[in-house]
C-alpha cells in the first residue's frame, strides 16, 4: 500500500515532531510512508474564515500532491475532516477541482488509519504516566472517531488514561475564532485548564495539536507543569519519556 | 420616538450594540452572570439528554422533523394559501405582513379599532423580533407580557438573553429584587417582604398578571406551529398564562413566522415530541392550545392571523441558508453551546441569540442580497464550529455548514472594496506562500529565523504584537517555529526522492 503523509501546515512548521512520530508509529508496524512535497495547506484556515475562493487552489494543490496514492494519512482530525467534508461543496464552484476530488484516494485521521485500516489497536508503545484525553470537537462529531484514540491509548504499556467527565466540550480554539474573538476563546481555555488540571493528569494529549496549542498556550502561560502532546507522539515512544 | 412617547416607558431595543467580539468581552467581565449562566445552561443540558435518551427512535423522529420542514419550505406558498383559506372559513382574518412595520401596523390598527389601551400577551420571538412591544408603547398602547421570564425581563427594563428562558441571566435574588422595585409601577405590587423562594416569586407573579388577564380587551401571541389542512394555530408553554391569554380577552391576534406551518395534523405527533424534549427537556408539554378561527361563545370572539415575511423569503432563496427556517425555536443549540454558555445571549445583539441566532438574524437581515453592518457580519464567526448544536437540533439545521456559508457570505461583499483590510491582507498571503512549497519552505525559515531571536524554550511568551499574533500572545504562550520544519528534515533524510510521485 502507497501511503502519503499529509503532514499538515500547522504540524510542518510547528511541530515537525508530530509528523515524524507518525512515520515512526507507521514504519514500525510495516507501512512505507512517503511524503509528497508539493503538499502545502489544505485551506482550512481559508475556507473557515470565510476565504472561499483563496481556498480552491489550496484543495486543488492538495488533491494534485495525493493522487495516486493508495491512501492520505494525516495527524489532524479537523485537517482530516476539512478534506473529507468541504472539499465536495467546494468542489460547486470549480469543476475542475469536482474531477479531481472524485480520483482522491481516502483521507484517513491516524487513529482511523490504525484502527480501521491496519487493524490494529497495540502499536507496541510504552509510557508510563497519567494521560488525559481530550476529545477533540471535530475528531468526535465530524469524523465520528469515536473510542479509537481511547482504545490506542489503552493499549500503551503503563499509560493510564484519564478522561474529563461528560461529553467533550470545545477548547475554545477554533482556528481564527481563538484571534476574532480572543476573549471568549481563553475564557473557554481557562475553563479547559481548570477541568485538566482538576485531573492531575501529567500529560495533555489528543488528536490535533492545534487544540493542544491553545490549552497548551495557557497552560505555560500560566507556568503550569502539565504537558502537551500529540497523541501520536505518546504511540511512537517506546522507552522513558524523553 | 415620538414627543408624547418619551413620556412613557421607552422599551429596550437591542439596535446598536456593539459587534459580538465587544459585547462578548464585557459579558465576560460579569461575574454574576456567567455563574447564573453556566449553572442554567449546564442543568437543562442534562435534562434535555435525559429526556432525549428515553426516545430509542430520535434519529428518526430528528429525520421526519427534517423532512416535513423541508416539504414545507419547498412548497411554502401552497401551503401558507391552504392555511388562509382555512382560517379565513373559520371566521379568522389573514393578514400578510412583508416586513416588521406592516406587522405592527396591523396590530396596533386592530386594538385601534377596539379602543384597545392594553394588551396582554403570550410568549412570542415573533413579536420580539418586530419589536412589537416598542410600537405599541408608541402607539399608547400597554402591552404586558405574562409568560414568567418575559415579565422579568420586561419590568427589569431589560433584553431577553435566551429563546425559551429569555431571564437565564438572572437569579432568584435579581428577579425578587425586580419584582419588588417594579410591579407597583404598573400594577399589583409584589407582597411585602417577598423572599426569593421560587414558589413566593411564582406566587407574587401569579398575582400581578392575574388582574391583567381578567382586564385586558386583547391579547397577541405567536404561534409555534400553525396546520396548512385544518387552519389550526398551535401553542406550546408551561405556565397556563397562554391560556389565559388564548382564550379570556375577546380579540386575538397571532403573529406568525411564514416557516411556522405544517402540512397536516398528523405532523404534529412528530413536533410534540421533539420539541417539549429539545427545550424544556418534558415528555410531554404541559399546555398545548389548539384553535381554528373562532367559535361563538367560546375563546375570543375575534381572531387575526398576521403571516410575518420579514426577511423569510429572502432567506428562502439560498439553497444553504434556508434549512435555519426548519427552525423550531427550542433553543437546544443555546443550552449546549460553549460559547453561548460563556457570553450570554445579549452579546449577540438580537432577539435570536446563540448558534441558532448567528445564522438567523444575518439572514433575516438580507445577507445574501447585501452587505450588512459591523455587528450583523460579526455573528457567522461568534462560533468556533464545535458542532455540539447540530448534534442537538431536532430539526437536523447543519448550523456550523450554514455558519461557514455566510462567513463566505460575508467576505465575498468584503472583496468588492478596494482596499483591503488587514485580515484580507493575512490571508492573501498565507494564501499566495501556501500556494507554491518553496514560498512555504521559505516562509518556514523566516520563522525559525524568528524563533531565534524571540523564542525561549522553544515558546513565543509575551511579545507585544498588532493583529492576530498579539490577539494571541496577549493572554497566551505560542509555540515557536520550529527550528527545521518537517518538510526540511525530510528532505535531510531523503535527499535524492525530492517530491517523488507513486
Amino acid at each position: 500500500m502507497r501511503v502519503g503523509l499529509f503532514i499538515t501546515c500547522f504540524n510542518d512548521t510547528l511541530f515537525p515532531r508530530v509528523g515524524q512520530a507518525t512515520v515512526d508509529v507507521l514504519e514500525r508496524l510495516g507501512v512505507t510512508v512517503d511524503f509528497p512535497t508539493e503538499q502545502t495547506c489544505c485551506g482550512q484556515m481559508h475556507f473557515n474564515s470565510g476565504y472561499q475562493d483563496e481556498c480552491l487552489p489550496l484543495a486543488s494543490r492538495f488533491a494534485d500532491a495525493f493522487a495516486g496514492y493508495d491512501a492520505v494519512v494525516t495527524p489532524s482530525a479537523s485537517c482530516a475532516a476539512m478534506v473529507r467534508h468541504q472539499y465536495g461543496g467546494l468542489a460547486r464552484r470549480d469543476p475542475g477541482l469536482a474531477e479531481k476530488i472524485t480520483a482522491m484516494p481516502p483521507v484517513y485521521e491516524l487513529c482511523e488509519f490504525l484502527v480501521d485500516v491496519l487493524g490494529v489497536t497495540d502499536v507496541g508503545a510504552r509510557f508510563p504516566h497519567r494521560v488525559l484525553l481530550h476529545s477533540t470537537c471535530h475528531s468526535v462529531r465530524m469524523l465520528h472517531i469515536g473510542d479509537r484514540p481511547r482504545r490506542l491509548l489503552s493499549a500503551v504499556d503503563g499509560l493510564s488514561l484519564v478522561e474529563l467527565p461528560g461529553p467533550p466540550q470545545c477548547c475554545g480554539f477554533g482556528g481564527t475564532f481563538s484571534v476574532k474573538n480572543p476573549d471568549t476563546s481563553v475564557a473557554m481555555g481557562l475553563d479547559k485548564v481548570d477541568a485538566v488540571l482538576a485531573t492531575g493528569a501529567g500529560v495533555l494529549t489528543s488528536a490535533d495539536t492545534s487544540c493542544l496549542m491553545h490549552i497548551g498556550g495557557l497552560l505555560s502561560r500560566r507556568d503550569d507543569p502539565v504537558r502537551t502532546m500529540h497523541l501520536v507522539e505518546i504511540l511512537a515512544t517506546t522507552g522513558e519519556l524523553s | 420616538m415620538t414627543q408624547e412617547s418619551t413620556e412613557r416607558r421607552v422599551v429596550p431595543t437591542f439596535l446598536g450594540m456593539p459587534p459580538f467580539p465587544d459585547a462578548a468581552r464585557a459579558a465576560l467581565a460579569n461575574g454574576q452572570l456567567r455563574t447564573n449562566l453556566a449553572r442554567a445552561t449546564t442543568t437543562i443540558r442534562l435534562k434535555r439528554a435525559v429526556a432525549v435518551a428515553e426516545r430509542p427512535d430520535w434519529q428518526e423522529l430528528r429525520a421526519a422533523g427534517e423532512a416535513i420542514k423541508d416539504d414545507v419550505l419547498a412548497n411554502l406558498p401552497e401551503y401558507l394559501e391552504r392555511l388562509e383559506a382555512r382560517v379565513t372559513e373559520a371566521g379568522g382574518v389573514v393578514h400578510w405582513a412583508r416586513d416588521a412595520a406592516e406587522a405592527n401596523a396591523i396590530v396596533v390598527e386592530v386594538a385601534r379599532a377596539h379602543g384597545v389601551r392594553e394588551v396582554v400577551k403570550v410568549k412570542s420571538m415573533a413579536t420580539q423580533e418586530i419589536e412589537l412591544n416598542a410600537a405599541l408603547t408608541e402607539a399608547g398602547i400597554d402591552a404586558w407580557e405574562t409568560d414568567l421570564a418575559e415579565l422579568i425581563v420586561q419590568l427589569g427594563n431589560d433584553l431577553p438573553s435566551h429563546i425559551l428562558v429569555p431571564a437565564i441571566h438572572r437569579n432568584r435574588g435579581e428577579i425578587r429584587d425586580i419584582f419588588t422595585a417594579e410591579m407597583g409601577a404598573v400594577g399589583r405590587p409584589a407582597p411585602e417582604g417577598l423572599s426569593d423562594v421560587p414558589a413566593e416569586l411564582a406566587d407574587a407573579a401569579r398575582l400581578h398578571l392575574r388582574e391583567k388577564f381578567l382586564r385586558a380587551p386583547m391579547a397577541v401571541s405567536g404561534g409555534n406551529f400553525a396546520i396548512a389542512e385544518t387552519g389550526t394555530v398551535v401553542v406550546l408553554e408551561s405556565e397556563g398564562n397562554g391560556r389565559m391569554c388564548l382564550t379570556l380577552p375577546p380579540v386575538l391576534v397571532t403573529v406568525l413566522g411564514i416557516e411556522k406551518l405544517l402540512p397536516t395534523w398528523r405532523d404534529l405527533e412528530v413536533f410534540l415530541q421533539l420539541l417539549p424534549r429539545s427545550s424544556t427537556a418534558e415528555r410531554m408539554n404541559p399546555y398545548t392550545s389548539m384553535w381554528t378561527g373562532v367559535h361563538p361563545g367560546d375563546g375570543p370572539g375575534e381572531f387575526h392571523l398576521i403571516l410575518l415575511d420579514n426577511g423569510r423569503t429572502d432567506t428562502l432563496v439560498d439553497p444553504v441558508g434556508r434549512a435555519a427556517l426548519r427552525c423550531i425555536r427550542c433553543s437546544a443549540c443555546l443550552n449546549v453551546c460553549p460559547v453561548y454558555e460563556r457570553v450570554g445571549g445579549r452579546a449577540y445583539g438580537s432577539v435570536y441569540p446563540g448558534p441558532i441566532g448567528a445564522i438567523i438574524t444575518p439572514q433575516l437581515r438580507g445577507i445574501n442580497r447585501h452587505p450588512v453592518d459591523k455587528q450583523t457580519s460579526a455573528l457567522p464567526f461568534a462560533s468556533t464550529l464545535c458542532g455540539a448544536c447540530f448534534e442537538v437540533c431536532p430539526v437536523r439545521i447543519d448550523i456550523p455548514e450554514i455558519l461557514l456559508h455566510l462567513r463566505g457570505q460575508v467576505i465575498d461583499h468584503k472583496r468588492a472594496r478596494l482596499v483591503p483590510g488587514p485580515e484580507r491582507i493575512t490571508l492573501g498571503v498565507a494564501g499566495w506562500v501556501f500556494g507554491r512549497p518553496w514560498r512555504l519552505a521559505a516562509a518556514q525559515r523566516v520563522g525559525a529565523l524568528a524563533s531565534r531571536l524571540l523564542a525561549r524554550g522553544g515558546r513565543l511568551r509575551r511579545i507585544p504584537a498588532p493583529g492576530w499574533a498579539g490577539a494571541w500572545l496577549s493572554t497566551r504562550d505560542m509555540t515557536a517555529p520550529a527550528l527545521r520544519s518537517f518538510r526540511a528534515l525530510w528532505r535531510d533524510r531523503h535527499p535524492t526522492e525530492n517530491g517523488k510521485r507513486p
